[in-house]
């Protein structure tokens, strides 16, 4: 019952603090600032949104970013996965590999970008590219550290019932075993692969984009556009998170009760 | 046919310090079909390693054990195991858990949905078919673990301490399933615990094994009638008997 109730005042308090910021955000941009190129105000914003809906390009814009999303994570997870489980498994290929991946991954993925632009021009994959690197990582080290925390109890008992080569080892108690990380992985990627989208899209690699139009918009000086691109690109984040999130909660809570996520 | 033998079995590990560990010792034992062992050692005494000998996870340093006949290399279908730790997968439920060892063997789900509801009938639990290990209490695990072992249909079934994390009641309840389990199914079954109550309650023979190195101290025939009384006079008798022998400097000490 006090549970309850302190949950429901809980939630009306975040609601406040929200409406609590745009007011004193509308305040600070009408009372104290007044120039919109500095600090549009809320009430600015909702009107460039509402402009932006009207012209047309806001789904477009979405849609292209999606695909350069699709292409970094989708590759990333092509990639990671299979390095992350050759690694996790054999230790000869953890020997062989671990030094060229610790090498360089602490390269920011931002730092990739000329070659990124001499590999695949401008093109989609080339933002594609940007947003592999910075999701490829996570995934590979995930899924290693997932492989390498598998108890030992699981593959004996898979021994002892007849699943005895790697490959079947690695299929049926291995991967399902590691799971829950790799997913976890996959999550963290996402957010990472995300975050890159804007710089990846900053070099002109398509006329659409979020990132391209929030660029686009900062060289027409229209900064209430730029602010509706900013939170855009913030919640469609955040779907994406609640999106994994459901999705490992639901899959894993029931054999896992509550570790993950 | 269907024996166990055991022969001049060592196994010794060589420590990171470089020194020598034997955990096992030149045992000789003999198993016959359908016969019920109980190992009982202190901890430490390398029960586990002679079993997952038998089972084929480990390989003796020397010596050779000999199921049907044939020297066991590497796991076996006719050597099923329940480990002292839960070992069920958490991502299966129970059925499917049950039927893991069928669906290695490549049998069709039908099929194997059939055999595993029969294992897991015999445990008791064929109205948990759905849920998952999480769900189940720690005794119930087991019986799931058992039925699992017993779905390959094998010809000895290890078992190493399958029930010391257990409350004595779950553990007294889930030895006399045992015992009708092994009844009905005609297993071998080689039983590893260091507990002198759970050895003399079920075992035919008692092989009690010395601490570090394993050696064989005495191998003792329990010539209790069955259902054996936990409570009667002969059993406490017997008990006393065990462990009079394990306070011994023959079988205490190296």
């Amino acid at each position: 019952m006090k549970l309850g109730g302190r949950k429901i005042s809980d939630k009306w308090l975040g609601v406040l603090a929200i409406l609590l910021t745009l007011l004193f955000w509308q305040a600070m941009a009408s009372l104290v600032v007044r120039n919109p190129f500095i600090l549009p105000s809320p009430v600015d914003v909702v009107t460039a949104f509402l402009t932006l809906i009207g012209s047309g390009t806001l789904l477009k814009d979405i849609g292209v970013s999606l695909v350069h999303f699709g292409i970094g994570l989708g590759s990333a997870l092509l990639v990671g996965i299979p390095i992350g489980i050759a690694m996790g498994w054999f230790r000869g290929v953890d020997a062989f590999l671990d030094p060229v991946i610790e090498i360089i991954r602490p390269i920011p993925p931002l730092a990739w970008i000329p070659f990124a632009i001499v590999w695949f021009g401008l093109t989609n994959a080339s933002a594609g590219f940007v947003i592999f690197i910075g999701a490829v990582f996570p995934i590979l080290i995930n899924t290693y550290s997932g492989f390498r925390g598998i108890p030992r109890i699981f593959v004996e008992a898979g021994k002892v019932l007849g699943c005895t080569r790697d490959q079947a080892l690695i299929r049926y108690i291995a991967f399902p075993s590691a799971l829950p990380q790799i997913a976890a992985g996959i999550r963290i990627a996402s957010g990472v692969g995300w975050m890159c989208l804007v710089a990846a899209e900053l070099f002109g690699v398509s006329k659409f984009g979020l990132g391209q139009k929030l660029w686009f918009f900062y060289n027409l000086h229209q900064m209430d556009s730029v602010v509706v691109y900013m939170l855009l690109l913030g919640m469609i984040g955040l779907f994406f998170d609640w999106l994994f999130r459901y999705y490992i909660d639901r899959h894993f809570l029931r054999w896992r009760s509550g570790e993950v996520a | 046919m269907g024996d166990l033998v055991i022969r001049n079995l060592t196994r010794s590990f060589v420590r990171d310090d470089g020194e020598l560990l034997t955990a096992i010792e030149k045992i000789d034992l003999t198993i016959r079909q359908e016969e019920f062992i109980c190992v009982l050692g202190p901890s430490g005494c390398g029960k586990t390693t002679f079993l997952r000998m038998i089972a084929g996870l480990d390989q003796a340093t020397s010596g050779e054990i000999i199921l049907d006949g044939e020297q066991i290399q590497g796991p076996n279908p006719k050597v099923g195991v329940v480990f002292q730790e839960y070992s069920l997968f958490p991502w299966r439920n129970v059925i499917d858990n049950v039927a893991f060892g069928l669906e290695m063997q490549g049998i069709d789900r039908e099929e194997r949905y059939r055999s595993a509801h029969q294992y897991l009938d015999l445990v008791g639990l064929s109205q948990f078919s759905q849920s998952y290990p999480s769900e189940l209490s720690g005794g119930m695990k087991q019986r799931v673990a058992v039925a699992r072992a017993l779905a390959l249909d094998p010809v000895i079934l290890l078992m190493d301490e399958p029930f010391g994390a257990l409350d004595a009641q779950t553990r007294n309840l889930l030895q006399k399933e045992l015992l009708e389990i092994w009844e009905k199914t005609k297993k071998t079954i080689i039983f590893v615990t260091h507990s002198v109550d759970e050895a003399v309650f079920l075992g035919d023979r008692l092989v009690v094994l010395t601490p570090r190195p394993g050696r064989i101290c005495d191998i003792i025939p329990i010539d209790l009638p069955r259902p054996r009384e936990r409570t009667s006079i002969e059993f406490a008798q017997v008990r006393r008997q065990i462990l009079d022998l394990i306070a011994q400097p023959k079988c205490s000490l190296q």
